[in-house]
């Protein structure tokens, strides 16, 4: 197990004229449970494959425990990797499959026998312990790949690329406690990548927010969910997402739809875009009190209603909770406290007080 | 509550074209090749009842036996070089860039030659007296003659056919290469295998399917070649290279043995099925294997 260093790290693929790692910076401690959260094609796999030392990138460095590995083969840097289709060895049985990666760094053969019995009753497998590797679901097959890195104690870490894409919704839960016991149980730094919120935030310690290449904010699922950073992650993050409404900036003051918002710090950038920022779930319907709005739908999800309208040109929504009664020509009020200030999709300020504006 | 299933029969007319094609191209010449092989005639197109007769002279002749003997020698052969030989060449050819078309269509060429050219070409190219590879060997005080020693003889047909015919394997065996998915490759480099290893447990599982085909084909052209044995050795020297084909047409053609022609035509073809059932059964086993033990693929 290893702490994990990038230094400025950087990837262009040779025929692409962009970078599809953009300049970063990142320290991950030792045993903490990572998730890589963003978007298809925001360079999550790019990373964990410079990571894992199936890709080499174009520029920066990859130290393991303040060793450099950049130049180190994947073999070398001893990580085991779960990908998003599970690779199973289709001639060989299940504990076959288990003793492979041992058998290949030559590991006595009674120690093979031991780990793998482990793995076998760790992930359930036992009984089908000596049928062949195809004949599983693709959840067992999953469990196979993960196991793989699991009979390596020594591994430094375990990198996971979307691994539950091809599991069935209720088999997706119960892998997810899985791993989140074997990591709580041998504490291996784990990386998981994925673009669905529920597994990153369920998994992880702390979630790393990717967009367009670029790492824009790490944090825990309360962080992500209380102060994004960035626009993207307040709209990435949440169901439905964080309301983004252009506004004006005057001095210590948010002026959004002729409605001022105290803020907590002064700012002042005459040439930024400002927006503010305002989670569905910080928002208060009434008949009469804030800011008028034009409903366009109402969508009931079942604990809650989503109420969707506009004000002053910008789309906004409102949660509403399953019985409460929406008014009929209804007025939006913001928590003035959880309202953040955006310039250039980057934050800046917070809301201050404790009232409903 | 029973429900009376309704049946149509009218597809049944959809498929008589294909019927009538079938019985005309396959079925009626292979019934008058059954009706020869029990009868036999003096002429004027009079048939007399000879019963297995026919059978028993073939199947007891040390003549067929023979042919026989270098068919299955030379099918043999053919698949232990062509195999493992395409499989390397497909291996080592590049997966991507400008290399792969050139490969391509390079290893098309061969197959695209008629075989009674490819016999021709050969047939010139191993001559001592103006051949490139037979003059090439002569000048270099190597003893060489296809067409009076047998060894020589045997060479040359089975390097032609090599030449000619490696190439379907080698086609064969990429499009089963180039079908893996890169992850598996990832994988086995993070469970750190060796080369072999990749080749053991992921490539050549995966190819399997695309291998029985070249196998089956390779054998059961290499077991009816005629055209470019007749065209290079005419079935010589003696008869070192007269394979069950030449023997069957000149039985058929050259002696006008109608009856014995017949019996070893349904004899070569009953042989050919068997040993094609053999090893599709062999290399499928595994996948049967698989059914009767566990749920099967999902």
């Amino acid at each position: 197990m290893a702490s994990i260093q990038l230094q400025s790290l950087a990837h262009r693929y040779p025929s692409a004229p962009d970078y599809a790692l953009n300049s970063m910076q990142q320290s991950w401690s030792d045993g903490g449970a990572y998730a890589l959260l963003g978007p298809s094609g925001c360079g999550k796999t790019t990373l964990l494959n410079i990571i894992s030392g199936l890709l080499r990138p174009s520029e920066g460095r990859v130290l393991f425990d303040d060793i450099d590995v950049t130049d180190l083969t994947t073999e070398q840097r001893n990580i085991a990797q779960v990908f998003q289709f599970p690779v199973v060895y289709d001639t060989m049985t299940v504990a076959d499959n288990l003793a492979f990666p041992l058998r290949n760094r030559g590991i006595a053969k009674n120690e093979i026998e031991k780990r793998v019995a482990d793995v076998l009753q760790m992930l359930d497998l036992q009984e089908r312990a000596n049928d062949r590797a195809r004949s599983l679901t693709a959840d067992d097959k999953q469990k196979i790949s993960l196991g793989r890195g699991l009979v390596r104690t020594d591994v430094q870490a375990i990198l996971f690329d979307e691994p539950l894409t091809v599991i069935d919704p209720h088999l997706k839960w119960q892998l997810r406690t899985e791993l989140k016991k074997i990591h709580q149980r041998f504490q291996h730094t784990m990386i998981y990548v994925t673009h669905d919120q529920t597994e990153a935030l369920t998994f992880a310690d702390q979630v790393i927010v990717m967009y367009e290449g670029a790492v824009v904010q790490i944090g825990t699922p309360q962080q992500l969910f209380e102060t994004p950073e960035h626009t993207f992650v307040g709209k990435f993050i949440g169901s439905p997402g964080m309301n983004v409404l252009p506004c004006e900036v005057d001095g210590s003051e948010a002026v959004f739809a002729g409605k001022k918002f105290p803020l907590n710090i002064a700012v002042d950038d005459p040439t930024a875009r400002f927006e503010l920022g305002i989670r569905p779930e910080h928002i208060k319907l009434s008949s009469s009190e804030g800011l008028p709005l034009t409903v366009t739908a109402l969508e009931d999800v079942g604990r809650h209603i989503i109420v969707r309208g506009e004000i002053a040109g910008a789309a906004l929504c409102a949660l509403v909770e399953d019985g409460v009664a929406i008014p009929e020509n209804p007025c939006v009020s913001f928590d003035s406290a959880r309202i953040n200030l955006y310039a250039d999709d980057y934050r800046v300020a917070s809301g201050r007080g404790d009232q409903t504006i | 509550m029973s429900i009376q299933k309704v049946q149509n029969n009218k597809a049944w007319f959809m498929v008589l074209p294909v019927l009538i094609l079938v019985a005309i191209s396959a079925i009626i010449p292979l019934m008058t090749v059954v009706n020869y092989s029990v009868q036999d005639t003096f002429g004027n197109n009079e048939f007399f009842w000879v019963g297995t007769e026919w059978f028993q002279e073939i199947l007891s002749s040390e003549r067929f036996h023979n042919a026989l003997l270098r068919t299955l020698l030379f099918s043999g052969l053919i698949l232990a070089i062509e195999i493992p030989l395409g499989i390397l060449i497909a291996l080592a050819m590049p997966k991507r860039g400008w290399g792969v078309s050139v490969c391509l269509v390079l290893m098309a060429l061969p197959l695209l030659i008629p075989w009674n050219v490819v016999g021709t070409i050969w047939q010139v190219f191993g001559r001592v007296d103006i051949g490139l590879l037979g003059h090439g060997l002569a000048s270099l005080g190597i003893d060489y003659n296809y067409t009076q020693n047998n060894l020589d003889a045997w060479l040359t047909l089975i390097l032609m056919d090599v030449w000619h015919w490696t190439s379907l394997v080698v086609l064969l065996c990429y499009s089963g290469l180039v079908s893996i998915p890169e992850v598996y490759y990832q994988a086995a480099r993070i469970d750190g295998a060796s080369r072999w290893a990749v080749f053991r447990f992921i490539q050549l599982p995966k190819i399997k399917r695309v291998l029985l085909i070249a196998v089956l084909l390779r054998f059961m052209d290499s077991f009816m070649i005629y055209t470019e044995p007749f065209v290079v050795t005419g079935g010589g020297p003696g008869n070192i290279t007269t394979f069950l084909s030449i023997d069957l047409v000149q039985m058929a053609v050259g002696q006008f043995d109608l009856g014995p022609a017949a019996a070893m035509s349904l004899i070569y073809f009953l042989i050919i099925l068997l040993v094609c059932w053999i090893f599709y059964t062999v290399m499928t086993s595994y996948d049967n294997d698989e059914q009767t033990n566990g749920p099967g693929p999902q």
